[in-house]
């Protein structure tokens, strides 16, 4: 048996087929993971990610600390509330986690973590807190529902009472305390929405009033074909400790500038930068009929490569996947689909944001 | 609870079979398959003509989780495939033995078909399976 989330009682009374992810007992759908897919897009479900790890990182110098252990720059983190995305790399460059973090107070910040990685993440955090004398506070008393779509935060916000108004003046990446709730406009599915952390005992009838108020129940299947679709990566598949983020898309997330900063895995990837990135992730997606799928043999005038996450798009009715292919790769690639090979065209991701497909 | 109807025969591996009155047989996948495997959105059937053995892979159906194959119940000819599938997959879902049936066979060893599971015994796999 696996870990359990304070909502798994409520995914098995609900009749959601479970699967193990990341040791966790987990719901991938409660029905029709395309309808739950839907429903995301065009109106608001939601979905536990109470086995996503919050913890708190506290200290006089935690700023210092963030800005040394990550490759963003939490010093971009000026107004209280606002998060960031970053990579979190080894001395080799290789990514431990990806994870967001807050600026709540300058000796208060709050990192989450993925569930899988969640006790490598906590040694990784504390190797370094000592030197910068940071507290690292797992909140395990805390369970987080993701509410997503374009009706989402209007559904949500008649379950926090008081609050509702000023939560709904969140901005975009930015997440606050609300009494008992912390709640961010944040999430993985290329919709608005919020991301509402509280106390473990609230979560279940804070599950079932959001149920009442028209939110439809998404399981883990639909977590990934909307995040897939939004253009965003997934620890394990898409990068790991082996990959350096400028392989892996996330160039991006990499602050070289100020020069004078150093960060843990600095200098790999400013050696991998100065002697050129040997690969990169792109965006497929496949005419032909069939299903792209992660370790497919993506084939290359340049050599090959290989797809990291593949589906079918809900969204766009045909398969979308991101691969890692040598850096030379043009426009048109060749996929190994049990056997045969079937063509297929290197896009620009995101594929979908807000509902709307970006490529076609 | 997957409806397991009780005057098909069916593998291990969940797919069902129906002997036609004109001696053919029908084959597709139960709706535990399609209940575990969840929305389908890719099917491929194997074309009319070829030659089939007992338990060789034959068509392959694609959920948005996952691909598997389909294993044929009984050796012989595909006499017809349901082409409905490429455009309407989901056939398998809302009807796994009607409508989203895959493809039909001319068995070339009666006996075999004697080889088959019961609804019975397929219920039994299908409760070990939980």
């Amino acid at each position: 048996m696996g870990l359990k989330t304070p909502l798994y009682d409520t995914h098995v009374a609900a009749g959601a087929r479970l699967v193990d992810f990341g040791g966790w007992d987990m719901p991938v759908n409660y029905g029709s993971q395309i309808e739950e897919h839907h429903a995301v897009r065009r109106d608001a479900g939601m979905f536990d990610v109470s086995h996503m790890l919050i913890a708190d990182v506290t200290g006089a110098r935690v700023r210092e600390y963030l800005r040394y252990l990550l490759a963003n720059d939490v010093a971009k983190l000026k107004e209280s509330g606002k998060a960031l995305y970053s990579c979190m790399l080894n001395e080799r460059g290789g990514v431990v986690d990806d994870l967001i973090v807050y600026f709540i107070n300058e000796s208060w910040f709050r990192v989450v973590v993925n569930a899988g990685t969640r006790d490598k993440d906590i040694a990784w955090l504390k190797r370094f807190s000592d030197q910068f004398q940071v507290e690292i506070r797992p909140r395990t008393d805390l369970a987080m529902i993701a509410v997503q779509g374009p009706n989402a935060r209007a559904k949500a916000a008649t379950l926090v009472g008081q609050y509702a108004d000023q939560a709904l003046q969140l901005k975009t990446f930015v997440g606050r305390e609300f009494g008992k709730y912390f709640i961010s406009r944040t999430g993985y599915t290329g919709e608005d929405g919020w991301e509402i952390m509280m106390p473990v005992a609230d979560a279940p009838k804070f599950w079932s009033d959001l149920k009442a108020a028209g939110v439809a129940q998404c399981g883990l299947g639909a977590r990934d074909t909307l995040r897939l679709e939004a253009g965003m990566n997934l620890y394990g598949n898409d990068m790991d400790e082996n990959l350096s983020p400028l392989e892996s898309g996330l160039t991006w997330t990499v602050a070289f500038d100020p020069p004078e900063r150093d960060f843990v895995g600095r200098a790999p990837l400013e050696a991998q930068r100065a002697g050129g990135v040997p690969r990169k992730l792109v965006g497929l997606i496949l005419d032909d009929r069939g299903v792209l799928r992660g370790h497919q043999r993506v084939v290359t005038p340049a050599g090959d490569g290989e797809i990291t996450s593949g589906t079918f798009s809900p969204t766009m009715e045909k398969s979308i996947a991101f691969a890692r292919v040598p850096a030379a790769t043009g426009d048109r690639v060749e996929v190994d689909i049990r056997g045969k090979l079937l063509a297929a065209r290197v896009v620009k991701y995101p594929f979908v944001r807000n509902g709307k497909p970006l490529v076609s | 609870m997957a409806n397991i109807p009780a005057d098909l025969k069916y593998l291990d591996s969940h797919e069902w079979a129906r002997v036609e009155s004109d001696g053919t047989v029908t084959i597709g996948i139960s709706d535990h398959a399609q209940g575990a495997l969840g929305d389908l959105v890719f099917v491929e059937v194997p074309e009319v003509g070829k030659s089939l053995s007992k338990g060789g892979a034959a068509a392959v159906v694609e959920s948005v989780k996952a691909a598997s194959d389909v294993y044929s119940p009984v050796s012989g000819e595909v006499v017809a495939a349901n082409d409905a599938l490429s455009g309407s997959p989901e056939l398998v879902n809302s009807d796994p033995y009607g409508a989203g049936w895959l493809f039909k066979i001319k068995p070339s060893n009666t006996d075999e078909l004697q080889q088959l599971l019961d609804a019975k015994a397929y219920e039994k796999v299908v409760a070990d399976a939980h």
